[in-house]
């Protein structure tokens, strides 16, 4: 048996650039979140949340929609920019972006909440400007949620199926992630390299969600001291 | 000089309110805001330090003006130069001991300052220590001396010894007087505790739905009527009973269970549950000294 490892890099490599972008994202927009007051919060939150409950080949067909040359989106992004999103890996970036956002946005967004105010109003007292307060006070007290959001969003992308058929097709070395590629190999009757990938995947995602798991505990064994 | 003349409505448990106040504290003095809870106190103390908005008013540190809502001007809590002890403390989890008093030094600051504050407060043992892992006592002697780390130019205290017992109170009491006094700083204090103003400030502000009723010395405030060598208590009626042509009453005095008699026409105004003051002559008590 001769197995391609290229879907598993790819995936490692769409988990990570796709993490690190909503880490810059997600937690400024899950703090702004967390204190908005504006009476569109809901719409906000609800836009946030779609991706839970939205079967992925939805979000993918409008994806696809969207970012084809027919489009005016799509062809704005051709002409302007020069990028061509549909069946492109930077397309199954921006994708898996939208798609992961809700598993880190939720728990950040609610440790922000869960922070007594007072540690905010004592850091401007002592005359610390928004930004030191962000990375110096408030950032540093969230760590448990900003692992278990970084990680799930890792993870959630790594399992990604629906919206990278609808938008990636199934081009090596550019859109053929591990998920793919096992459906593509039990239709190909190839059951020994799709054990392979699927071994692959079910230990790091269960490596993965551990490491989320220890975390909390080791979270809730310190905050029960606070 | 810190003058304040503070105008905010704000929300009690029976509907809105105006907080009305207006204060005058000289420099190095250490004065109380005293009163139920729910009457501003906070509030007030907030409104000072600049985190909270003021619909009109004005404050000014000797010279300095930190509000005038008639010329706009509002300095932000960054350059008030405040040092503000919250009721919940609010250390830094994330930091130590240490790092909570470095967190709070102002920029050029001399490092030293946090070592000769360690020594001041007893915390040299647990610099190294987590806040989370703190006690309640000791949280409150990390919390005032960040409070003074900063170097500020007025000290505001919110209740800070009210979760603590007796003994410690009692000794956080003479800690906080001594350094009061040997840094001269400017001091607002909020308690609902007789004991504690009388021994601390040198003039009490009695607020009560967003105004000061009385201000002046505490001997002189709360002994106001009272030097006539009467006791007065107040409680609430807990049962009234007919007694042959008496009623009897029984009153809970401070979690002390009184019993005494009471003509029926005064009967007839009273009710389960009511407050009642009781009055006495203070005439040959019995005083016991306790250990």
């Amino acid at each position: 048996m001769t197995v391609d490892i290229q879907p598993l890099l790819l995936t490692f490599k769409l988990a990570t650039v796709t993490t690190a972008i909503l880490l810059i994202l997600a937690v400024p927009f899950a703090w702004w979140l967390s204190q908005t007051k504006i009476r569109l919060k809901p719409v906000v939150e609800t836009l946030v949340s779609m991706p839970l409950v939205l079967p992925p080949s939805v979000l993918g067909f409008y994806l696809l929609l969207a970012f084809s040359p027919e489009h005016w989106f799509g062809r704005w992004l051709d002409r302007a920019l020069g990028v061509s999103l549909a069946f492109s890996f930077q397309g199954l970036v921006l994708a898996s972006i939208i798609f992961s956002f809700p598993f880190i946005v939720h728990p950040v967004q609610a440790a922000f909440q869960n922070l007594p105010k007072s540690l905010t109003d004592a850091a401007k007292i002592l005359g610390k400007s928004n930004m030191q307060i962000f990375f110096r006070v408030l950032l540093p007290n969230i760590k448990p949620a900003l692992i278990s959001g970084t990680v799930l969003a890792f993870a959630h992308t790594v399992g990604e199926f629906g919206v990278v058929m609808m938008i990636g097709g199934n081009l090596p070395n550019s859109t053929r992630v591990a998920s793919i590629a096992i459906y593509d190999e039990v239709e190909a009757l190839h059951y020994a390299t799709a054990n392979f990938y699927s071994a692959v995947l079910f230990t790091v995602s269960f490596v993965i969600l551990l490491i989320v798991y220890l975390v909390n505990r080791r979270a809730k064994n310190a905050t029960s001291l606070y | 000089m810190l003058q304040a003349s503070i105008n905010k409505h704000l929300q009690g448990t029976n509907g809105e309110f105006l907080l009305d106040i207006k204060l005058e504290v000289t420099e190095g003095e250490l004065v109380a805001l005293f009163g139920p809870s729910g009457v501003g106190k906070t509030t007030v103390l907030r409104c000072l330090a600049g985190l909270e908005h003021v619909s009109q008013g004005n404050i000014s540190l000797s010279e300095q003006k930190w509000l005038d809502t008639n010329l706009g001007i509002n300095v932000a809590p960054q350059l008030r130069r405040v040092g503000y002890m919250f009721q919940d403390y609010a250390l830094f989890p994330n930091m130590t001991v240490r790092g909570n008093l470095e967190f709070a030094l102002r920029k050029g600051a001399n490092k030293q300052r946090v070592q000769t504050l360690i020594d001041m407060m007893n915390l040299g043992e647990l610099q190294n220590h987590h806040t989370a892992t703190l006690s309640g006592g000791q949280k409150q002697r990390v919390a005032l001396a960040r409070a003074l780390a900063s170097e500020p130019k007025l000290l505001l205290l919110d209740e800070p010894f009210s979760a603590l017992d007796a003994e410690m109170r009692a000794r956080l009491h003479d800690e906080l007087l001594r350094l009061q006094k040997s840094m001269g700083i400017t001091t607002i204090i909020v308690s609902h505790d007789v004991g504690e103003v009388y021994k601390l400030a040198t003039r009490v502000f009695i607020m009560n739905a967003g105004r000061i009723m009385q201000q002046g010395a505490p001997a002189t405030v709360f002994s106001a009527g009272q030097s006539s060598g009467k006791f007065r208590f107040t409680g609430q009626i807990l049962a009234l009973e007919p007694m042959d042509v008496l009623y009897s009453l029984t009153v809970l005095v401070n979690n002390q269970i009184v019993r005494v008699v009471v003509m029926p026409d005064e009967a007839s105004a009273l009710k389960i549950g009511d407050s009642v003051m009781l009055v006495s002559k203070a005439f040959n008590p019995i005083v016991f000294k306790l250990a």
